[in-house]
């Protein structure tokens, strides 16, 4: 029988050289530029679009994501029953995304059916029409599941906490009443894809086993088109960031609510600044991961909650410390409180040995098992080149995460986790 | 067993043969509560996490109406860290008082945060008390009712895992970067003295075939009108499982399907509709579920999906559309493939339900769907008497 009381020795991951795999960089002739990674043993393939199209360079509300979505509704060529079932005829999911910065059509499918489907989507970002049906259906729908939406107390919540943090009018803070999509304009729609789209800004990531015609197909049928490089010279849009006054909050959604939504949230520098990759490893002893003091505390010892997590939002040009979680209404001024109590525990006692030894080993074998797959490393480059941080970013995290001190996350603790600086949002 | 060098990870991953279908129905919800409890410390080690975390792993576990599974991903070199917390959480929980009462809390907060907080969250507790009668099926894997969890005491934790969680019950597999006389090692040395125990069998009666149209009407604080419909369909292992698969791709999977294409573009009944199955074990229930435009009546909405199933029993499928599903089959199975822990997970799956070989046939057996059978059997199942309509009104 084995000893059971004492734990087999491991190798404190630590220890090992974890390093991104490779991403090989091309340009097409209109200045494009395709980042691969080239790995995986299925014959499985994602191409990724990612234009300077979202939300930031709108003008007008829900305009971004109307043309985003509105790509695969019609071309001169096809209509939109005709696009969906030439991607699903072959297997192939084509799916958009509209964020802050950029909107994204992503293609995943097989090998053997790209040379089908890569003329089509240069259709789509090319030549699609927006017909005013289909706008029409848009709208409708649209504005019925933000009614349903708005029926949930973390939705709500969600919204207001970025509002108060950017301001309303800020890209990364404004939200949709259901005004703003009846106000939506088809010449809207088409003049923002002619410029954001068609004339605009693009850049490629593909990844997978990769074929070896890909990038000369890439460059058949998107190296020629009227579009830029994401590096292009562009116009600069500016907006400012407008944080509300006031700090607290307590909105009441459903007077028959069971369970807050909480959100307490503080303004916080993007990936450029020298604290953001050491706050990371702070943000997981706090709420970053199972095993962290607000989960171990309000879940695991009192039973507040589901489930509580704090983390770095994933904006570009600002960002946000956020701690977000659902309680039951009768304990919510309790789980609030706990909260700040982690808080002042962070700012008052450094962390001890073993704890940070198993935070730190916790995030290298997680980066370790999240590198497992070609999709997952592309994301990776994506990050960063999106982001607009060195190519060493990755590594300088991983050497902080190995060596960042008890005292230094002391002193981020004293610098950042101060509760006047939260936003404190209640929505039951 | 499943080798893959091509990770530096292994995962570990152990389902037991129990799911909420094997709950007393006095007792429901108690599966996936005990599943919370599985992480509160065994009999030598009191805190599962944290050696875990050090070792650089993860990990996570899910219960279902069949099944209850844990799964643990880690760096190669610290596989036997797995097989001690594994192994020693098998031979037996440490049973504490503590922890019954916080996880019950905490999912009482689960229950409310997924089922009471949310619209329309009870939908699913009524179809399937409508839909089954006998089968334990009947209710949800989170539990029929609140009081149920808030009830549940130490000695049917202890009763529970004795009876489901012994070796005999339960299947490891282990995958990635390991090497199979390695595994065999560690598997006879941490699992190998714990007492295999009594198999576990089974006794749950069939739902009796449904014979007459059931209906059920809701108005709740909703914004929109709702309808869900099920019909009884085949289970895993059987080939009408496999033709209602397809069958729900070709209705609702992705904006050329049938009913999105006619529902919510060209009639614009329906501002959103789902059509799927819940890939149970035994006799599951093809759904559909549909939010109604502001304005249209229900039975307008309700007629014109029955007439798309109407159609569909009459004229069949066209090659093309049957082409199209079964490419899609084809690259959901291959992209699944790429993850170690999914091939993991579906290996366990695949070997509760008899063979683990199972897991190489699943491809070709859809393939092997014919455009009859779908023809077939949507005329079997879109049956008005096999059917179940649940009608959820706004109250606003």
């Amino acid at each position: 029988m084995p000893n059971r009381t004492i734990a087999p020795p491991i190798v404190d991951p630590v220890a090992f050289d974890i390093s991104l795999p490779a991403c090989k960089k091309y340009t097409l002739s209109n200045g494009i530029e395709v980042f691969a990674v080239d790995m995986g043993s299925e014959d499985t393939l994602m191409v990724n679009w990612v234009f300077y199209a979202g939300n930031w360079y709108e003008t007008e509300k829900a305009v971004a994501a109307a043309t985003n979505f509105m790509l695969k509704n019609g071309t001169t060529q096809r209509d939109a029953f005709e696009i969906n079932e030439h991607f699903e005829y072959y297997g192939a999911y084509l799916n958009r995304a509209c964020y802050n910065e950029t909107a994204e059509l992503t293609l995943h499918c097989l090998n053997k059916h790209i040379d089908e489907l890569m003329p089509v989507v240069a259709e789509l970002v090319t030549d699609s029409v927006f017909p005013e049906e289909e706008l029409a259906i848009y709208k409708q729908n649209s504005q019925q599941r933000l009614k349903v939406n708005l029926a949930k107390s973390e939705f709500v919540a969600g919204r207001l906490i970025d509002a108060y943090l950017f301001g309303e009018n800020h890209p990364y803070g404004k939200y949709m009443n259901l005004e703003d999509y009846a106000a939506v304009q088809r010449d809207d729609l088409v003049k923002f894809f002619d410029t954001y789209y068609r004339h605009g800004r693009c850049v490629i990531f593909v990844a997978g086993n990769l074929p070896p015609h890909l990038v000369n197909s890439l460059e058949q049928h998107f190296g020629k088109l009227p579009m830029k490089g994401h590096t292009a010279a562009a116009t600069t849009v500016l907006h400012p960031l407008e944080p509300a006054a006031q700090k607290k909050y307590h909105i009441v959604n459903d007077t028959n609510g069971v369970q807050s939504a909480i959100r307490i949230a503080r303004p916080f520098p993007n990936r450029l600044h020298p604290d953001f990759q050491k706050v990371l490893v702070l943000n997981n002893l706090f709420g970053g991961f199972f095993g962290s003091r607000l989960m171990t505390n309000i879940r695991e010892d009192k039973g507040y909650t589901y489930g509580i997590y704090s983390y770095l939002m994933n904006f570009t040009s600002e960002s946000g410390w956020i701690v977000s979680t659902e309680a039951g209404r009768e304990v919510t001024e309790a789980c609030i409180k706990e909260i700040y109590l982690e808080m002042q525990l962070l700012r008052d006692e450094p962390v001890d040995d073993e704890e940070l030894m198993m935070t730190r080993n916790y995030m290298i074998g997680s980066i370790l098992g999240d590198l497992d797959g070609p999709f997952q490393v592309i994301g990776r480059w994506k990050n960063m080149i999106l982001n607009g941080v060195d190519a060493e970013y990755f590594s300088r995290g991983i050497q902080i995460i190995k060596t960042v001190s008890a005292e230094e996350l002391q002193e981020l603790a004293n610098k950042y986790l101060q509760p006047d600086s939260f936003y404190e949002l209640v929505v039951t | 067993m499943h080798e893959d060098h091509s990770t530096p990870m292994a995962v570990v991953n152990i389902m037991y043969d129990v799911g909420s279908k094997d709950e007393d129905p006095g007792k429901t919800g108690f599966a996936h509560l005990f599943e919370h409890l599985m992480f509160g410390g065994s009999r030598h080690i009191e805190d599962f996490e944290t050696p875990l975390q050090m070792a650089g792993g993860e990990n996570n576990a899910y219960t279902s109406n069949d099944v209850t599974n844990y799964y643990i991903q880690l760096p190669a070199e610290n596989l036997e860290t797995a097989f001690w917390l594994e192994s020693d959480r098998m031979l037996s929980l440490a049973f504490s008082e503590k922890s019954l009462e916080v996880q019950r809390k905490v999912v009482v907060e689960e229950f409310k945060e997924h089922y009471i907080n949310k619209p329309y969250g009870d939908v699913w507790f009524k179809m399937r008390e409508m839909a089954y009668k006998v089968h334990p099926y009947r209710w949800m894997t989170i539990g029929k009712e609140l009081s149920h969890i808030e009830d549940a005491r130490l000695s049917d934790v202890k009763n529970f895992f004795f009876k489901h969680y012994r070796p005999i019950n339960a299947i490891l597999v282990v995958a990635g970067h390991v090497r199979v006389d390695q595994v065999r090692q560690l598997a006879e040395k941490w699992f190998g003295d714990i007492p295999s125990g009594d198999k576990y069998i089974r006794n749950i009666p069939d739902e009796p075939r449904q014979n007459e149209e059931r209906r059920m009407e809701v108005k709740a604080d909703v914004p929109l009108d709702a309808l869900y419909k099920t019909w009884h369909m085949d289970n895993r292992l059987n080939h009408g499982y496999y033709v209602a698969d397809l069958i729900t791709e070709v209705l609702g999977g992705g904006g050329s399907a049938r009913l999105f294409q006619s529902l919510v573009k060209e009639k614009q009944l329906f501002s959103h509709i789902e059509c799927y199955h819940f890939g149970t074990v035994e006799k599951g229930l093809l759904t559909f579920e549909g939010k109604l435009v502001k304005g249209v009546p229900m039975e307008a909405a309700e007629n014109a999906l029955n007439l798309e199933l109407e159609m569909l029993k009459q004229d069949g499928i066209t090659d093309k559309e049957l082409t199209k599903v079964k490419n899609k089959t084809e690259a959901t199975i291959a992209f699944e493939d790429m993850s170690v822990m999914t091939r993991a997970n579906n290996l366990a799956f695949y070997e509760l339900l008899g063979d683990a070989a199972l897991f190489n046939e699943d491809r070709d057996k859809y393939f092997a769907v014919t455009a009859d059978d779908i023809l077939k059997y949507s005329r079997t199942i879109f049956d008005a008497n096999n059917s179940n309509t649940l009608c959820y009104y706004s109250g606003n």
